[in-house]
């Protein structure tokens, strides 16, 4: 029964990360291109004001410098790959999830809470994690502090995710004693409330360069908000349909034995 | 449809979470080792030396709103 429902979470997520790629090879790939120009242009300058010329000893490497991946790779196969596999493993993910909460939410069937799993998922493991620490493009962000802004990424989304459990779990509680709706908008409430603090309390972090193209940062962040919503619509209701379809055979049968 | 989906006609039988838990433990550990190497491989930490895998899920990393570099 979960090995059934894990596997279609992750053929689930394979189909929504192809509409993912290919939503981000139109729409977000511009703003990654002109995003590595920019990183160009300032690498030119810096290097023009070193009479050595001597290039700058940044690890990384994009533009004409000796290429380990080259562009067309990362920006195909390489971003193909990274989103599939990344959105088949949030879908095994979700799958496991909606194991655990389909039965234990009121009494939504299988597509009413796959679709409110997804919606829960999609603001706990996206939407407030990128509020505080959104994504950024390339050229924006020091090399020397990737590990710390790894962490606090990291940190917000385990806080976001386990606050969000426990609002679930709270609501759960509460929904006896104060009625379904009230209880959902009493966990909702805690876990705004919550998030509010996390996020006040930790540090904020702002590397953007100081003439960095602000239209190229909006493209490319909404860019990446767009594939999140891709992903987990597509998560929520074709998993739903699927996990619907495949209890309907049996309830056809019972209805009829009872008949 | 509609009526089947707001209001089935019996509460659905919850999975008992012994039987989820295995799944849960190993699957979810695969899952988020996926996940890290698209996320963070070579960027925060590394267990393979190199670049090359960061450098492949690059602009998926950048998209997708992981710190990348």
């Amino acid at each position: 029964m979960v090995g059934t429902l894990l596997l279609r979470g992750m053929l689930v997520g394979v189909v929504a990360g192809l509409l993912c790629f290919a939503f981000l090879k139109v729409a977000g790939e511009p703003s990654v291109d002109r995003a590595i120009a920019f990183e160009g242009q300032v690498d030119a300058a810096k290097d023009g004001a070193d009479a050595t010329g001597a290039t700058s000893p940044t690890t990384h490497q994009h533009g004409d410098e000796a290429e380990l991946v080259s562009r067309p790779v990362q920006a195909g196969i390489g971003l193909l790959t990274g989103v599939v596999v990344y959105s088949a493993a949030v879908g095994g993910l979700f799958a496991l999830a909606f194991a655990l909460a389909h039965g234990r939410m009121g009494e939504l069937g299988p597509r009413s809470t796959a679709a409110l799993l997804a919606g829960v998922g999609f603001v706990a493991v996206y939407v407030m994690p990128t509020l505080k620490y959104p994504a950024n493009p390339p050229a924006v962000g020091e090399a020397g502090t990737i590990g710390m802004r790894t962490g606090l990424y990291f940190a917000m989304l385990a806080l976001s995710l386990a606050a969000a459990i426990g609002c679930g779990m709270l609501r759960r509680r509460l929904a006896n004693r104060y009625g379904a709706w009230n209880a959902f908008l009493i966990g909702t409430g805690v876990y705004l409330a919550a998030m509010l603090a996390v996020s006040f309390l930790l540090p904020a972090i702002n590397e953007v360069p100081e003439d960095f193209p602000a239209v190229v940062l909006w493209q490319f962040r909404i860019a990446s908000l767009g594939a999140q919503s891709i992903m987990w619509a597509t998560l929520g209701l074709l998993f739903g349909a699927l996990t619907e379809r495949a209890a309907s055979p049996r309830r056809k049968a019972r209805a009829t034995a009872t008949a | 449809m509609t009526n089947t989906t707001f209001a089935p006609a019996a509460r659905p039988a919850a999975i008992p979470v012994r039987d989820v838990l295995p799944w849960a433990v190993f699957g979810g550990l695969m899952l988020m080792l996926a996940i890290y190497f698209v996320g963070v491989e070579e960027g925060a930490t590394a267990l393979f030396k190199g670049m090359y895998v960061h450098e492949f899920v690059h602009d998926g990393r950048h998209l997708l709103g992981f710190p990348c570099h």
